[in-house]
């Protein structure tokens, strides 16, 4: 008469197993990471372009959280890399120059930023989160331009001066430690958010994603999961706000564009949501193709961008998606045999 | 103050205008298209060209204006948006914006970056009172038309019989389809009506609220304000959504300055705080 009990227990075990399957690291994994850090070595003179990559899939990874893995559409998420880098600009300018506490400040003004705008968030469907995203990152620019007592306006934030990292490591402009302290905040900050999708939490993100109404009906608290989310992925792009105004030293109101949000979605496409891995390699893609066209045509970007959106979205995604599926579907097979 | 609030009232209707065609494809396809603004452009280059290049009157350049927006939208629907109606919102918000760039960058490349105005013939300048209230004589015009625009497309939607096949559509596309409605033809009508439309209002709005290759970006968030708080069910809402919108804006940029385009925003999120669900509701059942 335990047949229910012990159908539990053992279902606990099955879920607690593919969750520390999920853990494991895939040599493939452990490959890229360490190609990453050897591109230090690699690419000595390449390494502005490696840095903003590096800050780019950071942003990235900051999206994936709530598209890939909860299922928030967002139109505005450079709201949060705004904030982020106005805070960690603001930091250094006026409370001392230290690297870390400036990430810190600027994760935290981004994080109480997402948290404040969650209830928002969570209301209606896709179309209204994708105008209420959207109207919050306008808001955000135009109380930007507007504050030029505080922002700089439209001439940016100027006199942004950053001490050494650790006291040791000081920045310099080919971006040698510039690259370093973006990919290990990318780096560590990954580790969190492969621990969060492996844990219980994201496996009920996951399970909200799929059906909202069963799993609210499963007993899965949907509303604070989902703000709980959309706080972290906030504080992620904040984090990559933060990197990208103490690498450049600068912070202008190009980092609340609109298109700053287009571009992360069309990272996202190119790289495939929902894997972690989609923004790294997405950004990668994105930034050499930018880097390359910007070659020859750097005033018309905007139009191949268009281009690529309006190709892959009418045909090109789910070629490249089912090729990057088939290859991870024979990746892993290999390994559980 | 009345003077603004009449400039208010003629930059809404010219907002209505720019925004019904879009209220209609959003409500009959459950279409998102952010790439109605492009349209919109497209009418202005084409009223400034065919004035400018081809010497044509004002009066003659804005048929054309409507004209050129609804022949290319009839062609872009046809081949690259009838793909799009079954993929979800998020695909079609990135095609459009897609669309977007491609127009910017686009007409940026032909026309240049600069500003682009129209010469306005002399019976249409300046401005003339009555009863203490300075009335601009283009203004006033803008409002005639589009008034008039308003009043035929009302009659339309409520009275002809295309205008109740497409009420049915909205309501209902596959009850509608199965009643005979030929709602794909239906719609590629009503997408170039809206796409002309939209043309029509760049041409007549190049006045009032200027033109340069980055106006479909500017202008996106207010006609998504006017379909979202109008509906997407009838004409009377969008109508009412463009006026408000219009006093509110020309209305705050007149008397607090320094907010500028705030107020526009913080209406829109207090909205749809207020009325989340019902906002989009009808377009997902």
């Amino acid at each position: 008469m335990s047949d229910p009990r012990s159908g539990s227990s053992s279902l606990e075990t099955k879920v607690r197993q593919a969750l520390y399957a999920g853990r494991r690291w895939h040599p493939a994994e452990i490959a890229f990471w360490l190609l990453a850090f050897a591109a230090f070595f690699l690419f000595p003179r390449n390494l502005l372009l490696l840095n903003e990559i590096a800050i780019l899939a950071l942003f990235a990874l900051s999206l994936d959280l709530i598209l890939g893995y909860a299922g928030i559409v967002s139109l505005g998420h450079a709201a949060f890399l705004g904030m982020g880098a106005y805070a960690a600009g603001l930091f250094a300018k006026h409370g001392g120059g230290d690297p870390l506490a400036g990430l810190a400040t600027g994760i935290a003004a981004a994080g109480l930023l997402g948290l404040v705008t969650s209830p928002l968030v969570l209301r209606g469907s896709d179309l209204t989160r994708l105008m209420v995203t959207l109207g919050v990152a306008l808001i955000l620019y135009e109380v930007a331009n507007s504050l030029g007592w505080l922002t700089g306006g439209a001439d940016g934030l100027q006199g942004v001066v950053i001490s050494p990292v650790l006291g040791l490591f000081e920045f310099d402009i080919f971006g040698h430690t510039a690259y370093l302290y973006s990919l290990s905040v990318l780096f560590l900050l990954f580790l969190l958010a492969r621990r969060i999708k492996n844990s219980p939490f994201g496996l009920s993100l996951r399970a909200i994603r799929d059906n909202p109404l069963r799993a609210s009906a499963s007993g899965v608290a949907t509303g604070w999961r989902l703000a709980a989310i959309y706080t972290v992925s906030a504080a992620y792009a904040g984090a990559a706000g933060a990197l990208l105004a103490q690498t450049t030293q600068f912070v202008s109101l190009d980092v609340l564009d609109f298109h700053r949000s287009a571009d992360l979605m069309l990272v996202l496409i190119i790289g495939g949501a929902g894997y972690l891995y989609g923004g790294l390699v997405g950004a990668i893609a994105f930034k050499l193709l930018q880097d390359l066209i910007a070659g020859f045509t750097p005033q018309y970007w905007m139009f191949w961008i268009g281009l690529f959106l309006v190709l892959f979205v009418l045909g090109g995604r789910e070629i490249i998606h089912g090729g990057i599926k088939a290859v991870a579907a024979r990746l892993g097979g290999r390994a559980a045999r | 103050m009345l003077t603004i609030l009449f400039d208010g009232i003629a930059y809404g209707m010219v907002l209505f205008v720019l925004g019904c065609g879009l209220s209609v494809t959003m409500g009959l396809m459950n279409f998102v298209n952010l790439a109605h603004g492009a349209f919109a452009m497209l009418g202005g280059y084409v009223a400034v060209l065919a004035m400018q290049r081809l010497g044509l009157p004002f009066l003659a350049s804005l048929p054309l204006a409507f004209l050129a927006a609804a022949m290319v939208g009839i062609v872009l629907e046809r081949t690259v948006y009838r793909p799009m109606y079954a993929k979800p919102h998020l695909d079609q918000v990135m095609f459009s914006i897609g669309l977007v760039f491609m127009a910017v960058a686009g007409t940026d490349w032909l026309m240049g970056s600069g500003q682009q105005f129209v010469r306005l013939p002399d019976w249409l300048q300046g401005r003339f009172e009555i009863a203490g209230i300075g009335i601009g004589r283009y203004r006033l015009f803008v409002i005639a038309i589009c008034g008039l625009l308003a009043v035929s497309l009302q009659w339309g939607f409520t009275r002809t019989r295309f205008g109740s096949r497409l009420r049915a559509a909205v309501d209902d596309a596959r009850v509608a389809r199965g009643l005979g409605i030929p709602v794909n033809r239906l719609f590629a009508l009503t997408f170039a009506l809206g796409c002309g439309l939209a043309g029509l209002g760049g041409a007549l709005g190049v006045e009032l609220m200027g033109l340069d290759p980055t106006f479909p970006l500017k202008f996106m968030i207010y006609f998504l304000i006017v379909v979202t708080v109008g509906g997407t069910s009838s004409i009377t809402g969008p109508f009412f959504a463009a006026m408000l919108l219009g006093v509110a804006d020309v209305v705050g940029k007149y008397l607090v300055p320094q907010i500028g385009a705030f107020i526009i925003y913080a209406l829109m999120v207090v909205l749809l705080i207020t009325r989340p669900n019902g906002l989009f509701a009808r377009g997902r059942t």
